[in-house]
């Protein structure tokens, strides 16, 4: 009796039949496991050894605040740092003078291979190799003066995050299409413009993801400048806690700032991607 | 009259492999030049050489009188700039197998470009003549259009007028057909049509042997890095002499 004497007989029509649905048991099982675990947990902490008053009274106090402020301050800078030495490197390296190609390379390998700590710790006792810094006859100055924590974190960070960078631009670049380059170069412009106006662009779509990690790790990278002085979060806390031995609470305070700047950045990460993404995605897709 | 492009014992090797063994060829203004040969016989280089994508090996390539890449000085040869090879680009336009359309411009971004940013003209004037060029090519309505909205012949239209934004004096064209869908051809191939008609001197690879034997003035066959033959389309396309271009196109009819 089938409408179509072309098809094969014994299929039944599926129209009729009402659609069950699937019951998750595993899904349910897993929260209701979770939600106990996390109730267990809250309860060691509420009745575990710490003042959450001091928690949040410490958490807005004017030196934790100004601690925020600078880390933020010098993660930003510092990524910008690294941001632009990453470009200037990763161009070098794909540059097709051999010289260029090598001074890239050592700056990769040296500044990759050696532990962020020590060239922080290596720049603000500069004034030990170099007592008198600046370029002769024109100008100079006393180490001491000019690598101060701000200065000697800000180019340890930068300058060892630009080691990183160039490999995601590195990779960024080489992922836009040969023949992008081609055709810029068939209306006439240089590897430099070339490069600004049509290769970056493209690269940004694939380096954002992975710069945004990086910037993340900036934003904690920034408390190892504690150890030369600079007055980021973490230095000041501890500053507090040296004076009233709230070690715990001071640490929260801490750890709840670096939760809430990174937390900032995630949707401002998505606003960029979406950006760079135009042209790449069909309308609608 | 002297030729717009001089090609003189043309040579280009990629490592020892020669894929260009003394080609010479010449092509006078408001010619329209059809390349046609088996895959591999060189037909792409000889156009990246002449835009200089390319570093010829020896030989020498003039356009408008002036020699490509190279600068005679007392006796010697030397080469030129980045910079000077920039700007001796200018006269040629360039429209690829692939489009090659800026992923992350619109279409009329993608003409404006250059004249903007390389010839440093005034972006409103500039806007105006794209926009021109769009209608020249159908696609007004696609201005605000990503080379991913697009379809192929549509993006190869924008490709072409990309290139003729730049007021070049010679367009290449290579196989810019053979990446389209078989109903997409047309479209490309009338608006090529329409701008041989203008005068506009082209260099054209392609398989497309109807639209050779209605718009070239010259056809040439190449085969493993050489010209074979060349000559009217009637003398290449209709009554060949050399038995390599008989085989070459009954194989090519034949498909
Ligand atoms: N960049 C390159 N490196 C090595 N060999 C190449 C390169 N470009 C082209 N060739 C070789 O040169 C020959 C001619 O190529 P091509 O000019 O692209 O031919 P056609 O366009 O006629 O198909 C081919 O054998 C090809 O493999
Ligand atoms: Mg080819």
């Amino acid at each position: 009796m089938s409408t179509h004497p072309t098809l094969a007989p014994g299929f039944p029509d599926l129209a009729n039949l009402p659609a069950a649905r699937r019951m998750h048991w595993g899904r349910w099982l897993a929260a209701a496991a979770i939600v106990a675990a996390l109730a267990l947990l809250g309860r060691a902490f509420a009745a575990g050894q710490i003042e959450w008053p001091y928690v949040a009274r410490f958490l807005t106090v004017p030196v934790i605040l100004d601690g925020i402020r600078n880390t933020v301050i010098m993660a930003v800078l510092a990524m910008a740092l690294g941001i632009v030495l990453g470009v200037a490197i990763a161009v070098m390296r794909l540059s097709p003078n051999p010289v260029l190609k090598s001074v890239a390379a050592g700056y990769t390998w040296l500044f990759r291979g050696t532990p962020l700590i020590l060239q922080l710790l290596l720049w603000f006792n500069l004034a030990l190799v170099f007592p008198i810094l600046g370029i002769p006859g024109l100008w100079s100055g006393r180490a001491v003066d000019i690598m101060t924590p701000f200065l000697s974190a800000l180019l340890g960070l930068g300058i060892n995050q630009g080691a990183y960078t160039s490999e995601v631009m590195r990779a960024g670049i080489l992922s836009v299409d040969t023949g992008q380059y081609e055709a810029a170069q068939t209306i006439g412009m240089g590897r430099l413009l070339a490069l600004r106006r049509i290769i970056l662009p493209q690269a940004m779509r694939v380096v954002l993801p992975p710069l945004g990690n990086e910037f993340i790790g900036m934003v904690k990278a920034t408390s190892l400048a504690s150890v030369i002085q600079y007055p980021e979060v973490l230095h000041n806390a501890e500053n507090i806690y040296y004076a009233n031995s709230r070690v715990i609470e001071l640490l929260i305070v801490a750890g709840l700032w670096y939760l809430l700047v990174v937390s900032i950045l995630t949707p401002l990460q998505m606003l960029l991607e979406r950006r760079f993404a135009r042209g790449t995605t069909r309308i609608g897709k | 009259m002297t030729p717009l492009v001089a090609i003189r014992d043309v040579r280009k090797r990629f490592g020892s492999f020669e894929a260009l063994k003394g080609v010479s060829l010449d092509v006078t203004a408001g010619q329209v030049l059809c390349l046609i040969g088996a895959s591999g016989s060189g037909k792409t280089t000889l156009l990246r050489c002449v835009n200089q994508l390319a570093e010829i090996d020896s030989g020498g390539i003039w356009l408008d009188g002036e020699l490509l890449g190279l600068r005679a000085d007392n006796g010697r040869l030397h080469r030129l700039s980045e910079a000077q090879i920039a700007k001796q680009r200018l006269k040629t336009g360039m429209v690829f197998q692939r489009f090659n359309l800026f992923a992350h411009m619109t279409a009329l971004q993608n003409i404006t470009e250059g004249p903007v940013q390389v010839q440093r003209r005034r972006p409103a004037e500039v806007t105006e003549e794209a926009m021109d060029l769009l209608r020249r090519v159908g696609l007004a309505d696609k201005a605000a259009s990503y080379p991913s909205e697009l379809s192929g012949g549509q993006q190869q239209r924008v490709a072409i007028a990309r290139a003729l934004a730049m007021r070049p004096k010679l367009m290449l064209f290579d196989e810019p057909t053979s990446a389209l869908d078989p109903e997409l051809v047309g479209e490309v191939l009338a608006v090529m049509r329409e701008l041989a008609s203008t005068g506009m001197t082209m260099m054209v690879v392609t398989h497309e042997l109807g639209f050779a034997r209605e718009v070239a003035d010259r056809v040439v066959y190449m085969d493993a890095g050489a010209i074979v033959e060349a000559g009217t389309p009637t003398e290449v396309l209709e009554t060949p002499r050399e038995p390599r271009t008989q085989a070459f196109l009954s194989a090519v009819i034949r498909r």
